[in-house]
């Protein structure tokens, strides 16, 4: 027993204390939303639908549609 | 203190999407943009319509290439952070580092892999025009779904965990994730517009290129901002403490 006294900091990790869920959802809410605005925005504006008119947005991230896996024209 | 830390890690979660998104530029720019423009080059041989430039190709293959994959980094090292916060301390005894390491890699198996390989990557003249809406629903139906298996697969690996063990319960959770989704590439649609004299070696370089553009994105990921995460949450020097040398006088 004197021997785990003598060595308090072994090599088994410590589980990380939880973050409590109150602490999250104001962030995930308002910041998941606004991230998945702009995932659709590269992803999938002026493609399938349109928020802004024309194709300029589709144009410019043409490549990175294409090479990010999303279905482009 | 707890809502600071969300906001430390959301923040840390961009940074090194962003990071994370400038690996993966340069993995598009020298392994992507090469089969792009040999797709392109097909594109106009075919064609019988010459459609106006509005973007000039080399706008596109830099800066709009750019701004498309690092917005892209940002916002899934966002959302990846928060679920990261939420996955902590929960999901099992890992530290932040090896937390963020294994959520980045479900993360690049769930977002990119599972529906890449029901609806793969396509190179430009690969996909009917007409029928970029069923292809954009189906995509992102199979991404909703392979996530939502995910975390599902997850809750349930945890609640098995206390009467069969971890081993058991990982073992059980995956193969119920694999059955849920092989069963949804038997129903959903299958999408086949490939142009009949494509070149399936140009097909087969650009899916390959795609598929290594997200393992850099999401591996660069897990790495940084589990460093990030780790110097945050644990700020001690972690093989100091552990190894006692510190305490050893020479």
């Amino acid at each position: 027993m004197a021997q785990t006294v003598a060595q308090p900091t072994t090599t088994t990790p410590v589980v990380p204390a939880k973050l409590p869920l109150k602490a999250i959802a104001p962030w995930a809410v308002f910041f998941g939303i606004l991230m998945l605005v702009l995932l659709y925005f590269v992803g999938a504006e002026q493609g399938a639908t349109s928020v802004v008119s024309g194709s300029d947005v589709h144009e410019w991230v043409h490549d990175a549609r294409h090479l990010l896996g999303f279905p482009c024209h | 203190m707890n809502s600071a830390t969300v906001r430390n890690l959301l923040v840390r979660g961009m940074l090194a999407g962003l990071g994370a998104g400038l690996l993966a530029l340069v993995a598009a720019y020298f392994l992507g943009e090469p089969s792009v423009d040999s797709a392109i080059s097909f594109e106009e041989a075919h064609s019988h319509e010459h459609e106006m430039e509005i973007v000039s190709r080399s706008l596109q293959s830099t800066a709009g290439l750019a701004t498309g994959v690092l917005v892209y980094g940002v916002a899934f090292g966002g959302i990846a952070a928060l679920a990261f916060a939420f996955a902590l301390g929960r999901v099992g005894r890992f530290s932040p580092r090896a937390t963020a390491l294994l959520l980045s890699g479900c993360a690049l198996l769930a977002v990119y892999v599972v529906p890449f390989l029901k609806y793969p990557a396509n190179p430009p003249s690969v996909g009917n025009p007409d029928t970029i809406g069923k292809r954009t629903t189906l995509y992102f139906l199979m991404m909703v779904l392979s996530v939502l298996l995910a975390i599902g697969a997850t809750i349930l690996g945890k609640r098995l965990a206390p009467r069969i063990g971890t081993w058991y319960a990982t073992v059980g959770a995956v193969a119920a994730f694999a059955v849920v989704i092989g069963l949804a590439y038997a129903f959903l649609p299958v999408i086949n517009e490939v142009p009949k004299d494509f070149p399936a070696s140009l097909l087969w370089r650009f899916r390959l290129s795609a598929l290594a553009i997200q393992t850099v994105l999401w591996g660069g990921f897990g790495l940084v901002f589990g460093e990030l995460a780790e110097r945050l949450l644990n700020p001690k020097p972690v093989t100091a403490a552990a190894s006692g040398r510190v305490a050893v006088p020479s």
